[in-house]
């Protein structure tokens, strides 16, 4: 299916919806949707009879700062029922860099779009669990935005050191004593 | 170390025992990080036998080992992780940091690798090389040996 059958498939689910092509160096069909569409197109490209994308293989974003639109997420689909693939762009503003999670429609979405948020800062309105997924939990920033610094020159943060002198271990020990002597194991303190 | 003809006993100070244990039962951590650790597995094995230095016996658990070979580039997020285990050997320890990612960051000089394994744990030896050979990380060792026979115990 080339581009152009797609688009007059979307286009026909989906009067009055602006949806482009754009030209791909791979043959794949490429279209454009409107960031407040995507559901919608989401739920067509899933569900009609003609185009079946019943997987959602990847999803990932190109920052292209300082130029607007500032992102563009890239949805890339696969029908396995009529084999074939297509890719999903949205462009969406610095400004207002958040879209509708389509993990409700693709369940794989989920930790994809934790992993677009991690590294770009896109928020995916009403996703379920936005948590980071590959930097650590207490990162500040989104590395992969092209406004990120490269090279932080930060401490490495260790966490708690796990040592303890002969003091602490004598005190832990005689602490441990006096609680199991008093109200046996149930009595210890933390 | 004196011999003496008569009785077969051989006379020495426990420091230099202690210090020869020491240093021939060098049991280094399961610790792969990258490609290092392929090197270092390469070391381990029949072809390289660290066996012949007495520090083939690789543990699973920092519990049972001397040594932390870092092998290979350490991020950020790793961190706390290498720590934690470092902290969990008993002690005396040794850590060798092997190749250049671990010992300045490599040519990952980015914000997710920490530039130097030496701002989470002490290293006792740096080991060069992209990633070094066997020969240098059993080079590596030695040094290392060296350096536990002249620590004193006191």
């Amino acid at each position: 299916m080339d581009a152009t059958a797609l688009i007059a498939s979307l286009q026909d689910a989906l009067p009055g919806v602006g949806l482009e092509t754009s030209p791909s160096l791979d043959l794949q069909p490429t279209i454009y949707a409107p960031a407040g569409h995507l559901i919608g197109v989401a739920l067509a490209l899933r569900d009609r009879d003609d185009l079946r994308f019943d997987a959602l293989m990847e999803v990932t974003a190109v920052d292209v700062w300082p130029r607007e639109p500032r992102f563009e997420l890239v949805y890339t689909l696969l029908s396995t029922v009529h084999r074939h693939r297509m890719r999903l762009k949205v462009r969406l503003d610095g400004s207002e860099a958040h879209v509708a999670t389509l993990s409700t429609i693709w369940p794989a979405a989920n930790w994809l779009e934790r992993e677009v948020w991690d590294l770009f800062g896109i928020v995916f309105d009403g996703h379920p669990d936005l948590r980071r997924l590959l930097m650590p939990e207490d990162w500040e920033g989104h590395p992969l935005r092209k406004d990120y610094p490269v090279q932080i020159r930060m401490t490495p943060r260790t966490g708690e050191p796990l040592q303890v002198t002969a003091e602490e271990f004598r005190a832990n020990l005689a602490k441990d004593r006096l609680s199991r002597g008093g109200q046996g194991r149930q009595g210890r303190q933390e | 170390m004196g011999l003496e003809a008569e009785i077969p006993v051989l006379t020495t100070t426990v420091e230099k025992m202690v210090q020869w244990a020491r240093r021939s039962s060098i049991w280094p951590v399961t610790f792969g990080l990258a490609c290092c650790a392929i090197e270092m597995m390469a070391m381990s094995c029949s072809r390289y036998d660290i066996a012949r230095f007495g520090a083939e016996v690789f543990r699973g658990s920092p519990r049972q080992s001397d040594l932390m070979i870092v092998a290979g580039r350490l991020s950020r997020k790793m961190a706390p992780a290498l720590r934690r285990i470092y902290d969990q050997m008993p002690e005396p320890k040794w850590v060798i940091s092997m190749g250049a990612c671990a010992s300045i960051g490599g040519v990952f000089d980015n914000y997710a690798l920490v530039q130097g394994v030496d701002q989470v744990v002490p290293v006792d030896v740096y080991v060069p090389g992209c990633p070094p050979r066997p020969e240098s990380l059993i080079y590596g060792i030695v040094q290392l040996q060296k350096k536990i026979s002249e620590q004193k115990l006191a």
